[in-house]
């Protein structure tokens, strides 16, 4: 039994279903009825057209379930009346069922739950299992989304926005276990950019590709993370990185800029120095300009920051990472625990080293670890903070002011 | 998502407002403490929100390296220390928000008299293992 195709047809035969009428639950049970049958049948007799086939069967199985449920016979002579299936318009069901994924009704744990189950074909198990939660945890997030989204009128297309948040978490939940999320989110996108044509899904499908680029050379064998400067470019996948930037620049072309073609663009710029050095630091910071025009978030200001440095020297950028500070809430940069914007005291700790205040470089870094949002990063800015203190042990020792022998007696 | 730990400390940080000695609770109101406890899980369960969570033994010891071929050394048990951990939960939730919420929840187990206990617990988010989409400059 090939899995393979299985897989890639579980999604479309369920889009006919809910198309037709059927209830997202209803639907899905019907289709897993129709697999089970498939598995039992189709070794001994494999059918010409697996589709219309499993259609056929697990659209029998909803009427024999619908029938079963006499609350439900007036919407049974409702779907009888339907025309027997034709040539179906599979596009516009695979689309469907991506909106039906994403409905705002949804949380976003549970649109990514049952985007990766319903469009993506992925058993529930294997969800759990990237998520690290118990199988019954996941199984309850997916009956709950599904009947949340059971009474949910689908007449016309959703929010296209929706449907790329919720491809966007997927991505950046990186991998673990047995399911490669980053690859799989790519996967959903590009079937998605088949069918939908909007320049922000080209833009979000060529940001993927693009990140996914740089995938292999972002950490070291030991899985410490390599700053982008420092990264390997040789080991950069150049195809992945000519078919982004391929894509993105058809979706510019198109003169609909949104956050994801922008966030793209700073990409491909990356992506397109031979060296960090090399970089074209001025453009990005103009992108960054774009970005912050379109989204207005503190995230992008903070990246902003950074190139801004880059570009014009860490004064500049420690002016501009003050000007962020200034349109703030003073209890979003004061309040305790993570930092009120991502990467925050990380940055400020960089531009502090390339300004040449080492102590207060240093005493950041330390700040920001405390703070860092994933082990990897805790442990690089940890790293960071010990190589300033280093150095400026040595400076003071090469200076006579502190004998080597003098070594500070506690751990740093 | 998130992960967060809810730790249940015994004794840690300022007194609870409830703070009646397990031992003293009457048999009912220890079976309604419980109770508590389990339908919580269960709910979470329900929601999707719930990993893993367990009681811990009261007592427990330090242990510490000792040198190269020798038994590690151990001290304790403390049973007065500040440090002891009733037990925990681990959730998944959607938001630091929606933790604090549960967590305050969990907090208003009944105790003594039946009155919420109002017990001090800890959340502590998880680090996690996989680097997302940004990148350190």
């Amino acid at each position: 039994m090939d899995e393979v195709l299985l897989r890639s047809l579980t999604p479309r035969v369920l889009a006919v279903l809910v198309r037709r009428g059927a209830d997202f639950a209803a639907a899905e049970d019907a289709v897993q009825d129709a697999l089970v049958e498939a598995l039992r049948v189709w070794p001994d007799g494999p059918p010409r057209d697996p589709k219309g086939w499993l259609v056929t069967v697990a659209w029998r199985k909803f009427l024999d379930a619908t029938r079963a449920d006499a609350a439900r016979r007036r919407r049974e002579d409702r779907v009888e009346e339907e025309p027997p299936p034709g040539p179906a318009p599979s596009v516009d069901d695979t689309l469907r069922l991506y909106f039906l994924c994403a409905h705002p009704s949804l949380s976003p744990a549970s649109a990514v739950a049952l985007t990766l189950r319903a469009v993506g074909g992925l058993t529930t198990r294997q969800i759990a299992r990237a998520y690290l939660v118990p199988e019954a945890t996941m199984a309850q997030r997916i009956s709950r989304a599904k009947r949340t989204v059971s009474d949910v009128r689908f007449d016309r297309p959703g929010d296209v926005a929706t449907v790329l948040r919720v491809l966007y978490l997927v991505f950046n939940e990186g991998y673990s276990g047995d399911v490669d999320l980053a690859a799989e989110a790519i996967r959903l996108t590009r079937q998605l950019a088949a069918v939908v044509d909007h320049p922000e899904v080209a833009g979000l499908l060529a940001l993927m590709l693009l990140h996914h680029a740089r995938r292999a050379a972002r950490t070291a064998p030991d899985g410490s993370l390599v700053p982008l400067a420092e990264q390997d470019r040789s080991r950069w996948d150049t195809a992945l990185i000519a078919e982004g930037v391929g894509i993105l620049q058809a979706a510019l072309a198109r003169d609909r800029l949104g956050e994801f073609q922008a966030q793209a663009a700073v990409a491909a710029l990356h992506a397109d120095a031979p060296t960090a050095e090399e970089t074209d630091w001025p453009q990005i910071v103009e992108w960054y300009d774009e970005l912050a025009r379109l989204t207005d978030s503190p995230v992008v200001r903070l990246n902003r920051a950074v190139a801004v440095g880059e570009a014009e020297g860490p004064r500049a950028g420690l002016a501009a990472l003050a000007a962020l500070d200034a349109s703030l809430p003073s209890s979003r940069l004061r309040s305790s625990g993570g930092d009120p914007i991502p990467r925050y005291t990380a940055v400020a700790a960089y531009l502090h080293e390339r300004d040449g205040d080492l102590a207060e470089a240093a005493r950041l870094y330390a700040e920001a670890a405390l703070k860092a949002p994933t082990l990897a990063e805790r442990d690089h800015l940890t790293r960071q903070a010990a190589r300033l203190n280093a150095r400026r042990r040595g400076r003071r020792d090469a200076a006579g002011l502190r004998k080597p022998s003098a070594a500070r007696p506690r751990a740093t | 998502m998130a992960k967060y730990l809810l730790l249940k400390h015994y004794r840690g940080a300022p007194a609870p407002v409830n703070d009646v000695p397990m031992d003293q609770w009457t048999p009912e109101e220890i079976s309604a403490h419980v109770r508590f406890m389990h339908d919580f899980a269960a709910r979470l369960e329900e929601t999707g929100e719930f990993v893993d969570g367990n009681a811990l033994a009261p007592e427990g010891e330090w242990v510490r390296y000792d040198g190269e071929g020798r038994p590690p050394v151990t001290d304790g048990p403390f049973p007065e220390t500040k440090d002891l951990i009733a037990g925990w939960m681990i959730i998944d939730v959607d938001s630091h928000e929606r933790a604090v919420e549960l967590a305050g929840e969990l907090s208003a187990a009944p105790g003594a008299g039946g009155k919420p206990i109002h017990e001090w617990l800890e959340v502590r988010p998880f680090l996690t293992a996989t680097p997302g989409i940004t990148e350190c400059h």
